[in-house]
């Protein structure tokens, strides 16, 4: 994706101090996933949205303050979950390791 | 319709890549998607360049869907076979738009796009180029469509299905957590619909949760069948998924999908609104 680079994707043009975003990266060894599927699931594992991952393996969530679960479906891959809490004017970042 | 006749899976779609009266088409959110690769033969139809008036607030009509499918090479007498990006709902869409304009054989990959990648099928970059046709659309089919008034006379009188996340049908978020905040309207949902998300619908690879397990899903919803009902999300795709479920895969006729939904009647004057969690009153 354009603009992405080490460390995470860019927040050029995005309003963080009033967005509460989650993002990061899904990674195979040291190689980026491109084509996982990243779902954002609620507090009561309901899901919320869905991205598939950019060539360089990453995600982004505008979501709303408080606990979230991410699960990453890849090919070859069982379903991985994580937890991660978003804030409001906040950039939660997550490396998702297959 | 039923699930035989409504869905097909990806073998069935592989044993048909080269039968010239199915015509595969995609159709995504992201619409950039099939340009990095797609199902072998099939062709684009663009939800917004392509389906949306562009002008008043609405999808095209009945000329122009004539005037794009003659010139995308569609047929009146083809199997049309959408699948797209997220869980398919922009080909729920798209089938449910085609069936508005009586297009007999239409159908849904099950699991779409993403069921096709996790298996690691194979997607092409070549474009197909499909001679033109003569397309006739029947005038629009409303029995499957609602309008803003059928909806605010539905509170408390018909099932009205809010089928976004539960924090959409709240009020906590605007639009799908994927997407910016920054939408104009007011978060809430119509009084007296009940909330089941279309996720529920489905699976995590994107196909259709069994007959079972989708009936006792609307029934444990409390769900009155016999009752009309209409669904809504916020821009009027994922409530086509929950139509496609209600509506072909369990043939219940007496459904409708609002695709005005939340972006339409959140900026309305005049018409109640709920927050929170519970579904308020009429």
């Amino acid at each position: 994706m354009c603009g992405a680079k080490t460390g995470g994707l860019s927040l050029e043009g995005v309003d963080v101090d009033n967005e509460s975003i989650i993002q990061g990266v899904v990674v195979r060894g040291d190689a980026p996933v491109n084509g996982a599927y990243v779902r954002l699931l609620d507090r009561t594992g309901e899901f919320t949205a869905e991205v598939p991952t950019s060539a360089t393996g990453h995600f982004r969530f505008f979501a709303a303050p408080g606990a979230w679960t991410l699960r990453t479906l890849a090919p070859r891959s069982e379903p991985l979950d994580r937890q991660v809490v978003a804030s409001k004017g906040g950039v939660a970042e997550i490396t998702v390791a297959l | 319709m039923s699930r035989q006749a409504s869905l097909v899976d990806a073998d069935w779609v592989e044993a048909h890549l080269d039968d010239p009266k199915v015509v595969l088409i995609e159709v995504d959110e992201d619409t950039t998607a099939y340009d990095k690769g797609h199902i072998e033969g099939a062709i684009k139809l663009d939800w917004k360049q392509d389906l949306q008036d562009g002008v008043r607030h609405d999808f095209i009509g009945k000329d122009r869907l004539e005037a794009l499918l003659s010139e995308r090479g569609v047929g009146n007498d083809d199997t049309v076979v959408f699948y797209g990006g997220n869980n398919n709902w922009f080909a729920a869409y798209a089938y449910w738009y085609f069936k508005l304009y009586g297009h007999d054989d239409v159908k849904l990959l099950d699991g779409g796009r993403k069921r096709w990648e996790l298996d690691s099928r194979e997607l092409v970059e070549e474009t197909p180029s499909r001679p033109a046709t003569s397309y006739t659309a029947a005038e629009p089919d409303l029995s499957i469509r609602a309008f803003r008034d059928e909806v605010v006379d539905a509170i408390g009188v018909k099932n009205l299905i809010d089928v976004r996340s539960p924090d959409e049908y709240a009020g906590r978020l605007l639009a799908p957590a994927h997407l910016p905040q920054e939408a104009a309207q007011i978060g809430g949902h119509i009084p007296t619909a009940g909330n089941v998300p279309w996720s529920k619908a489905a699976n995590d690879d994107g196909t259709f949760k069994s007959d079972d397990e989708l009936r006792r899903l609307y029934a444990d919803a409390g769900l009155d069948t016999s009752n009309d009902s209409i669904a809504y999300c916020r821009i009027g795709e994922r409530s086509s998924h929950t139509w496609f479920v209600l509506h072909e895969i369990l043939e219940l006729d007496n459904v409708k999908n609002y695709d005005g939904s939340w972006s339409e009647y959140g900026s309305l004057r005049g018409v109640p609104v709920a927050v929170g969690d519970e579904r308020g009153t009429a």
